[in-house]
């Protein structure tokens, strides 16, 4: 490990710094990636143990405050109906995520065009075109060409999932109510793809997939990232981003593998720490030249936090389901995605299908609701529970509302004593109304599928996978933090690549268009380097 | 200190009964009580380490509910202390309630019982079964829903 000038410097080896790493390292450019956690184990998973369904409560939770390993920070997230899920690791969130892939739609990108609300961003889905369909090859993804309810593209890699049980009963009850449903995009081999064998239905995707068929970035950037150069250095927690007496990013103080404080210098810095965890870094990283935290003049880092507030809604039919047998997603649909103002509420929901849930989270959760008698009844009970759920969950819009927020906790800090996060989130009024729609709307869908006890979670607690919004692009410096091509707009040499570019949250999970975007950013880099900070 | 030692004998003998009393055995089904030694076993192990302090803090007011001994009760009395502590103990009623769920779950003979095999899903997995994509051609009939942006 040299201590040498990087010519870039990228912080977080998740998604967007993989996406960039890779992108960049054709450059030949002197690269280095510094990831606060370390390289996950495959064979340490979950799934490779009889415990698997526990460990969800304890070193395998989503919540970094219940999980507490070493790699995590505290988040005061005591503010928020909704608790921040995220990941640290070579892989970040794509390690613990659930792999749902689908894209932004082009009316994403013309909020404040089509429905007059929120903002416009300022690149479209067509520029961004090419990227996605680049890292559906490299991520590998799987789903089905020709969904009416979306624009015509290039057939992803592989073929979708199987329908199994679960999406043919689901399926089913869409047909009956004549609404929209389409497989899953999936970052799931469902074929041998790029040397990864295909997926044999461990079922249990989202806490790591032992078997390296569900796409994490440790598995597919990384290792062409490094084979091209590029060098990351695991279990480096940086402080604070370090600027010089022109204004410009200078490089980053970070704690190594031993604790110890190092500084490494870099041309160019680029985040790639997703909502939270990026403006917490500007925020910290302020300075005398910066005293509201570097890159902030617009006073918008850390606000117009988005999550997608899931309203969840299952239940029980007759027949087996695949249970949890079988990656969670299968079919989803945008029924209800596009604005329809005779609804009540602007933009719109997507609907994920879950398979159903293992015996240890059913008779948990089950006991939660108070469907689970105690005594006597109790296996009859279960047993009609057990392998008979299905799950429809709207993943509803969030508009940027400047009071929600990530700031520095007063008194929180981390191991390593950098003051933590701290997230201030209500609920809108449109997407209020947008959840009580998906819960009716949920009912029906179950209803239709010959569904009984009919549970509620809206919305769900640990549901805060996505972080969007906090460093927002755009063109306006006084209405955005970086500019259309991801730049900062006060640090030229300061670009940021995660969740917390999204301008509006769309309606469907983000790490296809995190991904996108970081190429993109990538690109422009690349097509600039001659007037790079220009 | 091991993690069986985490609770005390009072402790361990209020856990086995509320066990039972939460699943008993069942001849029908074939498969024993919560309250079976091995699942027993396996309930104090989760019982020390993060889980911990809610655990002990549930069996204490367990106890208070009981008045001191709830292994002790009659069942009528066992059983409404039971139902009282699901009811009112809060965080560390359900973090005790978990645990003994979680293990109850997971033992050999209840998930085999389920008509599962007790094994973790790696590296064996899983069939899914491919379903009939014919179900589709009614969603392809449709005309595109996606807004244009402009």
């Amino acid at each position: 490990m040299s201590n040498e000038v990087a010519d870039v410097l990228i912080i977080g080896a998740g998604a967007s710094g993989a996406a960039v790493a890779w992108s960049l390292a054709e450059t030949k450019m002197r690269i280095v990636c510094l990831e606060q956690g370390g390289w996950m184990n495959p064979a340490a998973y979950p799934s490779t143990g009889r415990d698997w369904e526990a460990r969800f409560w304890g070193d395998f939770s989503p919540s970094p405050n219940i999980r507490a390993r070493p790699e995590d920070y505290p988040i005061n997230d005591d503010n928020s109906p909704i608790k921040v899920v995220n990941f640290n690791g070579v892989g970040g969130g794509t390690v613990m995520y659930t792999a749902h892939f689908p894209r932004l739609h082009p009316s994403d990108f013309r909020v404040r065009t089509l429905d007059g609300v929120a903002d416009d961003w300022p690149i479209d889905y067509a520029t961004l075109e090419p990227f996605f369909d680049e890292n559906d090859r490299i991520t590998g993804v799987s789903g089905l060409a020709g969904d009416p309810a979306f624009p015509p593209r290039a057939d992803p890699p592989m073929p979708p999932l199987p329908l199994g049980r679960s999406g043919t009963i689901l399926g089913r009850a869409m047909n009956k109510l004549g609404w929209h449903w389409w497989p899953s995009d999936v970052a799931v081999a469902t074929v041998e793809y790029e040397g990864r064998a295909r997926c044999i239905n461990l079922g249990h995707c989202t806490p790591g997939c032992a078997q390296g068929a569900k796409a994490s970035t440790d598995i597919t950037y990384w290792p062409l990232a490094r084979r091209a150069g590029v060098e990351l250095r695991t279990h480096c927690r940086v402080r604070e981003i370090t600027t010089n007496e022109h204004g410009m990013a200078s490089g980053v103080v970070y704690y190594d593998v031993e604790g110890v404080e190092r500084f490494q210098a870099a041309e160019v810095v680029v985040l790639a720490c997703n909502g939270v965890g990026t403006p917490r870094l500007l925020l910290n990283s302020a300075s005398g030249r910066f005293p509201n935290g570097l890159a902030n003049s617009s006073g918008l880092v850390g606000r117009n936090l988005m999550f997608h507030p899931y309203a969840q809604v299952y239940g029980y039919v007759e027949e087996e389901t695949d249970s949890n047998r079988a990656p969670p997603t299968c079919i989803w649909s945008k029924e209800f995605y596009e604005t329809d103002p005779e609804r009540g509420f602007v933009r719109g929901y997507a609907f994920q299908f879950g398979r159903g849930v293992g015996p240890v989270m059913e008779a948990v959760t089950s006991e939660a609701k108070g469907l689970l008698p105690w005594g006597a009844e109790h296996h009859a009970v279960f047993r009609r529970l057990n392998g008979h759920r299905l799950n429809v969950s709207a993943i509803c819009e969030d508009l940027p509302e400047a009071h929600n927020r990530v700031t520095l906790d007063p008194e929180l800090k981390d191991c390593h004593g950098i003051p933590a996060p701290r997230i201030d989130y209500t609920i809108g009024e449109n997407t209020a109304r947008m959840m009580e729609h998906g819960i009716a709307r949920a009912k029906e869908v179950l209803d239709a599928a010959g569904a009984r006890d009919i549970c509620v979670n809206s919305p769900i607690l640990y549901g805060g996978w996505h972080l969007l919004g906090t460093a927002r692009m755009g063109t306006d410096p006084e209405r955005s933090v970086v500019n259309e091509w991801g730049r900062s707009h006060d640090v030229r040499n300061l670009f940021i690549v995660d969740g917390s570019l999204f301008v509006t949250s769309g309606g469907v999970n983000p790490t296809s268009t995190i991904q996108a975007l970081a190429l993109y950013v990538a690109d422009q880099m690349k097509r600039r380097l001659a007037n790079l900070f220009d | 200190m091991s993690d069986a030692n985490a609770l005390t004998v009072r402790q361990r003998e209020d856990l086995r009964a509320l066990a039972a009393t939460m699943i008993p055995a069942s001849a029908e089904y074939g498969v024993p009580g919560a309250d079976d030694p091995a699942i027993q076993a396996e309930i104090l192990g989760c019982c020390g380490g993060r889980e911990a302090p809610l655990v002990r803090t549930a069996l204490d007011q367990l106890a208070a509910l009981a008045g001191g001994s709830f292994a002790s009760l009659d069942p009528v009395s066992r059983e409404a202390v039971a139902m009282e502590l699901r009811a009112t103990g809060g965080a560390p009623a359900a973090a005790l309630i978990r645990v003994v769920l979680q293990c109850y779950y997971r033992d050999e003979r209840v998930v085999r019982s389920l008509g599962r095999e007790p094994r973790p899903p790696f590296p064996q997995g899983h069939t899914l079964e491919p379903g009939d994509w014919s179900l589709l051609d009614a969603v392809r009939a449709r005309a595109p829903s996606w807004r244009p942006s402009s």
